[in-house]
Parts: C-alpha cells; sequence; structure tokens
C-alpha cells in the first residue's frame, strides 16, 4: 500500500501541465483556452454521484455537475456536447487537474483555506451550498441533531466527516459511538439492519445514500447542517483569463433564474426593451466582451442547458428521486445564498 | 569454469543490486521533490497534535477528541494487539480440534468437518468479514435485546456485560502469586511459601476493598455503563479464527499423518489407547513439523486483521488512514503502519521460533 502512494506521488511530480505556466490576458491567447479550441472539446473533471454525473442508458453523462460543465461547452463552441468528461474519485482529482489531463474540475468540491492556500489551484463561484447532515430511520422519531446523544453513528472514512462530527458532538456536549467504514455500502446495510442510529456524511451524499436503501421512505435526512460544504469548480492557477470564463458561465444561469429567464422562455427575451436584460443577453455589447466569447454566449447557455432552477431541478429537485431541497440553494431574493455579481 | 559461473552471478547479483538501489533512489529523490512541490515536509510532530476524532471500541486506554494522534494511534495498536492476541489463541485451538477431527475414524463426523473446512478455506476473508457482520446486525434492537441473565445483554450493538471493578492490590497480588507459581522449580524446596502469601495478600485485599459489580443499563439509544464486546470485534474475531482455523487444521492434519505408521503401531503394540498415542506418541513428533506452520498462521492473521475497516472495527490501520486524511501526513502514517505490521509479525516469528527451538532441544526426532 505504501509503495503504490509513493509511486503515485512520484509519478505525478514534476511534469508541467500544458498552458499552466504563463499568465494569460483576458480576451488574448490563454494557454487554457487555446488549448481547448485546439482540441475542440473541454475536458472536465467529475466525480460519479446520483444527481451529480451519472452516465444514463445511452451512456450520455447527465447530471449537475454535468450540465456546468456543458454550460462551459456552449458557452466555448454552441454546443453541449463538445466537452469530454473524465471521471475522477476524491484522491485522484487533484493530480488531474494539475497535470492538465483536464481544463476544469466540477466535481463537489469543497472550498477550504487549506485547499487554496496550500496548492495550486483556484476556485471558482459556489454553485452549491452544502453540509454535513444526517440520515436517520423515521421509526427512531430523531428530529434534529441534538437528538442524537449517545447513538451510534456511522460514518465513510477518507473525509473530513469525523472531524467535522466530533466537532459537533463537542460543541454541543453529546456524545456519540462512531463506526468507522470504509465501504459506503457497509454503512447503508448498517443503517438499514439497525446498527447504527444515522449516517452522517454530506447533504446531497445523504439524499443519494438514503436512495440506497431498500425502503428509502423509511428514512429522512435531518434539517440540520453540521458543517459548511461550499461547492465550487476549480481550475489551475497561472491562468486568470480561463479562471474569468469559468467564473461567469458558472454564474450565467444563477443570473438567468433571477431575470426570471428559462429554457423555455429565452427566446421571447431576444425582442426584451430591459436594457440590464438586454446587455445579459449580449443584444447590447459590453458586459462580457472581456471574455473573448461569442457575444450572445449567455443565451445560448440558457436555451441548451438552462439556468440554474432548470439544472437544479432536472437533477436534484423534487421530481428526481434525490428530491433535494433548495434550501441554502435558492435565490438571495427568495432567502437563500445563490447572488450573481450584476453583468454590466 | 567454475570461476566464470561464479564470476557471472556475482556480476548479475550486483546489477540486481544497482538496479534495486536505483529504484530506491530514484522513488525516494521523486517523493522528496514533489513534497516539496506541495511545500510539505516530512516530520512526527502532528502526533502530538490533538486528535479531533472518536474512536468507537478502547480497551484498556480511555481515549476523548481531545487526547494526541499517538494516543490514537496506541488505541489502535490496542485494538489490533487484542484481535491478533485472541485470534491466534482461538485459531489455534479450534484449528488442532478441527484437524484432528478429520481424522476421526467416524466418516460422518469427517465428512462434517472436511465440508466446514473446505468452505471456509475456499472462501475469500473479506467476503466472509461482511457475511457475518451482516448477520450480526440481524439481532435485535437494543430496546428489545435478549437478556439471559441480570445484566447481560445481546442486541445488534454487541454483547453488554456488567463491568466488574477489582482493586489494583487485588489484581497485583493475584499477578504475583501467578508468576510465583511459573517460578516454582526456582525457588527450591519451600516454593510454595511465596504463592501462598500472594494469594493470601490478594484475599485480604479483596475482602478489604470487595470487586464491585456494575449492570448495563438501557438510556436513550444505548446501553449505558457495563463493557460492550462491539459486534465488529465479534464479526472480526470470528472470521478470522475461522479463516485461519481452517488453515491450520490442514497443516495439523498434514503434520499428524507425516508422523511414520510404525510409531502408531507400535504404541498399539504396547496397548496404548488412541487418546495415549494420539497425546503421548504422535503428537510430540507432529508439533515439530507443525510450529513453524502455525507461526507463519498467526502472522498472516495479524496482517488480516486489518480488514478490520471494512466493517468498522477501529484497528490501528484504520486510525492511521483517518489520522493521515485529516492531517495530510499519508506518508509518515504510512512508514508507521509498516513498522506496526513488521514488529507484530517479527514478534510472533521469534516467540515460536523459540517455542520451536525448545521442542527441537527437548523432543524426541523423526526418524
Amino acid at each position: 500500500m505504501a509503495a503504490c502512494a509513493i509511486a503515485g506521488l512520484a509519478a505525478c511530480t514534476t511534469e508541467s501541465a500544458p498552458g499552466a505556466s504563463t499568465n494569460g490576458s483576458a480576451g488574448g491567447a490563454t494557454p487554457t483556452l487555446s488549448a481547448v479550441r485546439a482540441r475542440g472539446a473541454v475536458k472536465c473533471g467529475i466525480t460519479e454521484g446520483a444527481g451529480f454525473a451519472t452516465p444514463d442508458d445511452a451512456g450520455r453523462w447527465r447530471g449537475f455537475d454535468v450540465d456546468f460543465c456543458r454550460a462551459i461547452a456552449v458557452a466555448l463552441f454552441n454546443d453541449p456536447d463538445k466537452v469530454q468528461f473524465i471521471p475522477y474519485t476524491q484522491e485522484q482529482r487533484f493530480s488531474g487537474l494539475q497535470s492538465g489531463e483536464v481544463d476544469l474540475l466540477a466535481n463537489g468540491t469543497t472550498i477550504t483555506s487549506s485547499r487554496a492556500l496550500r496548492q495550486s489551484f483556484h476556485f471558482g463561484p459556489i454553485y452549491f451550498y452544502d453540509g454535513q447532515g444526517f440520515l436517520v430511520a423515521k421509526s427512531s422519531k430523531v428530529t434534529k441533531a441534538s437528538m442524537l446523544d449517545g447513538a451510534t453513528i456511522c460514518v465513510q472514512q477518507g473525509t473530513t466527516t469525523e472531524l467535522n462530527l466530533t466537532d459537533f458532538a463537542r460543541r454541543n456536549k453529546i456524545t456519540f459511538h462512531p463506526v468507522v467504514m470504509e465501504d459506503l455500502r457497509a454503512a447503508v446495510s448498517a443503517l438499514a439492519g439497525g446498527r447504527c442510529d444515522a449516517i452522517s456524511q454530506d447533504g446531497a451524499g445523504l439524499a443519494t445514500t438514503r436512495t440506497m436503501l431498500q425502503h428509502p421512505g423509511d428514512y429522512v435526512v435531518l434539517p440540520d447542517r453540521i458543517s459548511k460544504e461550499p461547492i465550487a469548480p476549480v481550475v489551475r492557477t497561472g491562468d486568470d483569463a480561463w479562471l474569468e470564463i469559468v467564473n461567469w458561465v458558472f454564474r450565467a444561469p444563477v443570473q438567468a433564474e433571477e431575470y426570471g429567464i428559462d429554457q423555455h422562455n429565452a427566446a421571447q427575451f431576444a425582442q426584451t426593451t430591459d436594457p440590464s436584460i438586454r446587455r445579459f443577453l449580449g443584444l447590447e455589447p459590453g458586459a462580457t466582451d472581456g471574455l473573448g466569447l461569442d457575444p450572445q454566449w449567455t443565451l445560448h447557455v440558457i436555451e441548451k442547458v438552462g439556468n440554474y432552477k432548470d439544472i437544479f431541478d432536472r437533477n436534484l429537485g423534487p421530481a428526481t428521486p434525490l428530491g433535494i431541497d433548495r434550501g441554502l440553494n435558492k435565490l438571495w431574493t427568495d432567502g437563500g445564498l445563490l447572488y450573481s455579481p450584476p453583468f454590466r | 569454469m567454475r570461476r566464470a559461473a561464479d564470476r557471472r552471478a556475482i556480476a548479475l547479483q550486483g546489477l540486481g543490486l544497482g538496479l534495486t538501489a536505483a529504484v530506491v533512489w530514484w522513488l525516494a529523490r521523486n517523493t522528496s521533490v514533489s513534497l516539496a512541490q506541495r511545500g510539505l515536509t516530512l516530520g512526527f510532530g502532528f502526533l502530538r497534535h490533538p486528535a479531533n476524532f472518536e474512536i468507537g471500541d478502547t480497551w484498556w486506554l480511555s481515549f476523548t477528541p481531545a487526547d494526541s494522534i499517538g494516543r490514537a494511534i496506541v488505541v489502535g495498536l490496542l485494538n489490533t494487539a487484542l484481535v491478533s492476541a485472541l485470534g491466534c489463541v482461538l485459531a489455534i485451538a479450534v484449528g488442532f480440534v478441527a484437524g484432528i477431527l478429520r481424522l476421526s475414524p467416524n466418516p460422518a463426523l469427517r465428512g462434517l468437518v472436511r465440508l466446514g473446512v473446505e468452505i471456509v478455506r475456499n472462501t475469500p476473508l473479506l467476503l466472509l468479514l461482511l457475511f457475518l457482520a451482516a448477520s450480526l446486525h440481524a439481532l435485535p434492537p437494543p430496546r428489545q435485546a435478549l437478556s439471559p441473565l441480570h445484566g447481560v445483554f445481546l442486541s445488534d450493538r454487541g454483547l453488554v456485560l456488567p463491568a466488574v471493578s477489582i482493586g489494583r492490590w487485588t489484581v497485583v497480588f493475584v499477578l504475583l502469586a501467578v508468576v510465583a507459581l511459573a517460578l516454582r522449580h526456582k525457588l527450591g524446596t519451600r516454593w510454595w511459601i511465596a504463592p501462598a502469601a500472594c494469594a493470601a495478600a490478594a484475599l485480604v485485599s479483596a475482602i478489604l476493598r470487595p470487586p464491585a459489580i456494575a449492570a448495563a443499563h438501557l438510556e436513550g439509544f444505548n446501553f449505558v455503563g457495563g463493557v460492550t464486546l462491539s459486534p465488529e470485534l465479534a464479526a472480526l474475531l470470528a472470521a478470522l479464527v475461522l479463516h485461519q482455523s481452517a488453515h491450520i487444521s490442514e497443516v495439523v492434519r498434514g503434520a499428524v499423518l507425516a508422523v511414520p505408521r510404525g510409531q502408531r503401531d507400535a504404541a498399539g503394540a504396547l496397548g496404548m489407547s488412541r487418546w495415549q498415542t494420539l497425546r503421548l506418541v504422535v503428537m510430540p513428533v507432529a508439533l515439530r513439523a507443525m510450529v513453524p506452520l502455525l507461526a507463519t498462521n498467526c502472522v498472516s492473521l495479524i496482517k488480516n486483521s486489518s480488514l478490520a475497516v471494512a466493517i468498522g472495527f477501529p484497528d490501528v490501520v484504520s486510525i492511521l488512514n483517518t489520522a493521515g486524511n485529516q492531517t495530510g501526513h499519508s506518508i509518515e502514517t504510512m512508514l508507521i503502519m509498516i513498522v506496526v505490521y513488521l514488529s507484530l509479525s517479527l514478534l510472533v516469528a521469534a516467540a515460536l521460533g523459540r517455542y520451536n527451538a525448545h521442542l527441537l532441544r527437548t523432543g524426541t526426532a523423526i526418524s
């Protein structure tokens, strides 16, 4: 085991990533953008998970993260299929980005200070607000996390879950008995068998885990969130123009929802007289000229991928098996945290 | 001719050594370069930092999240040691019985044991482990726990027993009495005085501070008080013992069969019973063939115990993984893991090696 880790570390050493070195000026030749244009497709690093990134019956990738990758492809090529998806495990993702194998990661990576400071990455805008929570059996009558005093809690090894859980227990002066599993399926079977009173992991993960149980209806995700898990795309440092493209493409669906523009009504907005919407849709120049994209890229993104609500409802919302509540992922005007800087 | 072959051999070995050294050097250099690139440094200072994670099963040593990572690793090491020690003893005991039964003249018994051994021996250990863990989850929940005796509860949270607290001095005197008994041959003709004195002292201290028994009771989600044998520990122990004892039974059977038939016949001719023959004639010889293989089996049981992480028992690997994950010191934690397993294995090999040497000095020789 040690040998492979050392070999793995050795394997991802000094090769410099294509286009990781020079600073690109906005609109000019950015190394990542020129590599993407030459290739004719964006390479997007994802992590498989129900609702976020899964291949459908026809082998086409679908999911929340996948749709944001497709938005980048639409902004660049006006074609949601000009994207190559590279699935990574949580361990591989950073070396994949660092080595230039992908142009960005949209795989549920949490922004943390140590990741931002210690490694040579930049985070884009937060496109999903998550937090660690609990999945319990309805029969346990537990309705909030503080009622879990003395409970046995199953967690999966390998993330910060154990740390968050322990911090939560110490802060609230409750005790718990952890059972740390290497494989999520073992934890699911332990919850189903009654060995554990709860499973703790990120909220989106809990929704997925719930669907793995034989009787998902008998289990409920508690509303409490005991940690902050802001999810954002990740790019390499040293290519500011590429970072700006990722920034604004990830913000466009949010802004579109705020303006009430969605996949179905987008075409009608071509005749709008509202100056701010005209600027946002590229009907009047100026808002995103510096990115070096098609002036009407936002319109294309909305038509071909959708606004934030379209993307959320299609992949994660109540109509899907995951049934995740918008929660913090509502617009700031609806009491959520989604807030796009203005396009002007 | 011979010289040339020697020289060629030396050259080849030198080449092999050189290549190995080059690979090791390359790995070490690459590691240090990539560590430097990421601004990481090697060091064991993190062992003193607070752990910030909780451990489910703790034996002997108490643990809270505010304790150091080093202490967490020791707790994990004790868990591994507990499983290994109990596992080795039980696996050898069960393996011995199964091996002897395989040689029974009763065909039904022989066949049954053979069936069991073959099933266990040809099933992957991980599968056996997951199967046993899942079976233990089928036990009733704590509120409907089976309680065969007052204070004893069996549920899907494990086997809960009353906690017995014994005075410290009682334990010390009992241990001294045992040591004195073990050394009785070195204590001269009045050897019984020392153990008897220790036993008397133990009795007096037990009267002065009588052992207290505290039974567990159900409170909220779980039992409070008492001692809990967790289902993970039980499943891990059962899987390791089953798996290794199946292998050991084959070793035992082979070793017994290796004893020349003439010795058994001779014992029969002297009028010894089957049991006497086995105990006095066959076993002393067979043991000598067995011991090195028993050592190997124990070592592989210790290494297999690292599968604990699959079912959630906090052994040393599980805790080192968590520690490495949270602190980013994965190379250091892997080095600790290597040292731990290497020393445990060498320790067992050395102990059984000494026992083997002792057998060789005293036992009879196979002719």
